[in-house]
């Protein structure tokens, strides 16, 4: 007999949990490709981006079903209730920042063959935090650490820092070269993309801070929000 | 190649039952599948408990009662002249509503089974058996040292997997449960479900229950009865999320009229 009289349930969230490390995974390598696909200007990577979203969306149906299931089948309450409903909006979370990693594919493939404007800096740094977030912030809500969890969003300050940082230099190198624009554009169109996967890792911190706490609340107000 | 789906345990075809005039099961057809928990739900009277004793002819000792269709246990007809009873219930074997161990000892109790249709003889055999069907149940370290008590002396728990442990010293391929948890308490309740669980593994479990969300905790597939009649049946998950009648959904949703 288990120790837990709710065994059936924790064996079945245990692997829900399993999927959402899975996903978790995808995710990281779907932006660790794009970004790649954009240094080495490689379509044939971006492609396989975009074509790999598939996966992440199939796996994020059915963690959303595994949960709806777990629900109707086990009756979870108090904190089994809420790490069940932040699981499901967890995995919508990651799942739109696989499709912010295929938009930075699809930039790529939108580019073609023109040069970068200048080489590559903040937008890798601003991709490495953006793993290096989803990863703890995963972690976080998995073992229902709440502290780890507002650890990893006020990391989103150092996203929007280089976010910023990116954007005024291209804003910089677009008012002196015209002709820059396009190009100029196409970046700023992937450091977006990198920087609103800062702001879903927030929301994934603040699902960790509710399953433990209960608590609905945002755990970084953003600067060009009026915070 | 298709989805290769193992031999059903059982195989029901357009079972129909009466008690006298009044037809309690109308064209029952089902496939139970070894090795998974078969719950059956429904509204009092259904004919879910019917339906649950025609699998090991529990029905036969009533009088005034017909039985028409079939009903195979591994392709064989249990209703078949030839069947020996004592052959059907020891491969079936049953737990009722009400723990009912017999008013003798703990031992006395789990080595009754194997002692009557004997499976084992003198007293080093009985010990091995029972020491390990009280095991399977999740019961020797508490009883070990008790097993001469009277079993009407534990909690009623305990004396419910001691009636689960009685019957799986029999080595049953089977266990038919009528309601088992409606006489425990929450606590005994899911100690009973975890065992099912685990039980799982060697037996097929075939549950009837009133209690919808038990049904939704334990099982593989539920069956939903109605009016005698089965009138939908499916994996557990999809019942509870999506079920296909809108009488199933109001029935577990509680909006029965």
């Amino acid at each position: 007999m288990g120790t837990s009289l709710r065994a059936a349930f924790d064996r079945e969230l245990e692997a829900i949990g399993q999927d959402t490390l899975r996903l978790q995974g995808m995710v990281d390598r779907a932006i660790e490709r794009a970004v790649e696909s954009l240094k080495q200007r490689d379509r044939a990577l971006a492609g396989e981006v975009i074509a790999g979203d598939q996966e992440v969306n199939d796996l994020r149906f059915k963690i959303e079903e595994d949960c709806l299931a777990l629900i109707a089948t086990q009756q979870p309450t108090a904190t089994d209730l809420r790490a069940v409903i932040a699981i499901m909006n967890v995995a919508v979370e990651m799942e739109r920042m696989a499709d912010h990693a295929a938009g930075i594919a699809k930039t790529v493939l939108r580019m073609g063959d023109q040069p970068l404007l200048k080489p590559l800096i903040d937008i890798p740094k601003m991709a490495e935090l953006g793993r290096q977030m989803l990863r703890a912030s995963v972690e976080a809500l998995l073992a229902r650490d709440a502290d780890r969890a507002r650890a990893v969003a006020a990391r989103d300050d150092e996203m929007d820092e280089l976010y910023f940082a990116v954007f005024d230099e291209l804003v910089e190198i677009m008012a002196h070269k015209p002709d820059t624009v396009e190009r100029a554009t196409y970046l700023l169109w992937c450091a977006h993309n990198l920087e609103r996967i800062g702001d879903r890792v927030t929301n994934i911190a603040e699902r960790a801070v509710f399953i433990t706490t209960g608590a609905m609340k945002e755990l970084n107000i953003k600067r060009d929000e009026g915070g | 190649m298709g989805e290769q789906r193992p031999q059903p345990k059982f195989r029901v075809r357009d079972l129909n039952f009466y008690y006298g005039q009044f037809q309690a099961l109308k064209g029952v057809s089902i496939d139970i599948q070894p090795r998974q928990i078969t719950a059956l739900i429904g509204p009092s009277g259904c004919g879910k408990s019917t339906f649950l004793r025609c699998l090991n002819r529990m029905n036969d000792t009533i009088p005034g009662t017909r039985l028409e269709g079939q009903v195979l246990l591994e392709g064989q007809d249990i209703y078949a002249h030839e069947v020996d009873l004592t052959v059907l219930r020891q491969r079936v074997g049953m737990v009722f509503q009400k723990p009912n161990p017999f008013p003798q000892s703990v031992f006395d109790n789990v080595a009754f089974g194997p002692r009557v249709l004997g499976m084992i003889r003198g007293r080093e055999q009985a010990e091995g058996v029972v020491e390990a069907a009280l095991r399977e149940v999740g019961l020797w370290d508490t009883l070990k040292d008790m097993l001469e008590e009277d079993a009407l002396s534990l909690s009623l728990g305990d004396q419910q997997r001691l009636c689960i442990a009685r019957v799986i010293a029999t080595r049953p391929e089977v266990i038919l449960m009528d309601e088992p948890c409606s006489a425990l308490d929450p606590v005994a309740t899911l100690q009973v479900e975890e065992l099912m669980h685990t039980l799982k593994r060697d037996y097929t479990i075939v549950i009837v229950t009133h209690n919808m969300q038990q049904a939704a905790r334990v099982s593989d597939r539920t069956g939903l009865f109605w009016l005698g009649e089965l009138i939908e049946f499916g994996d557990t998950a999809r019942i509870f999320t999506h079920p296909r009648l809108k009488r199933t959904e109001d029935y577990i949703s509680g909006r029965m009229g």
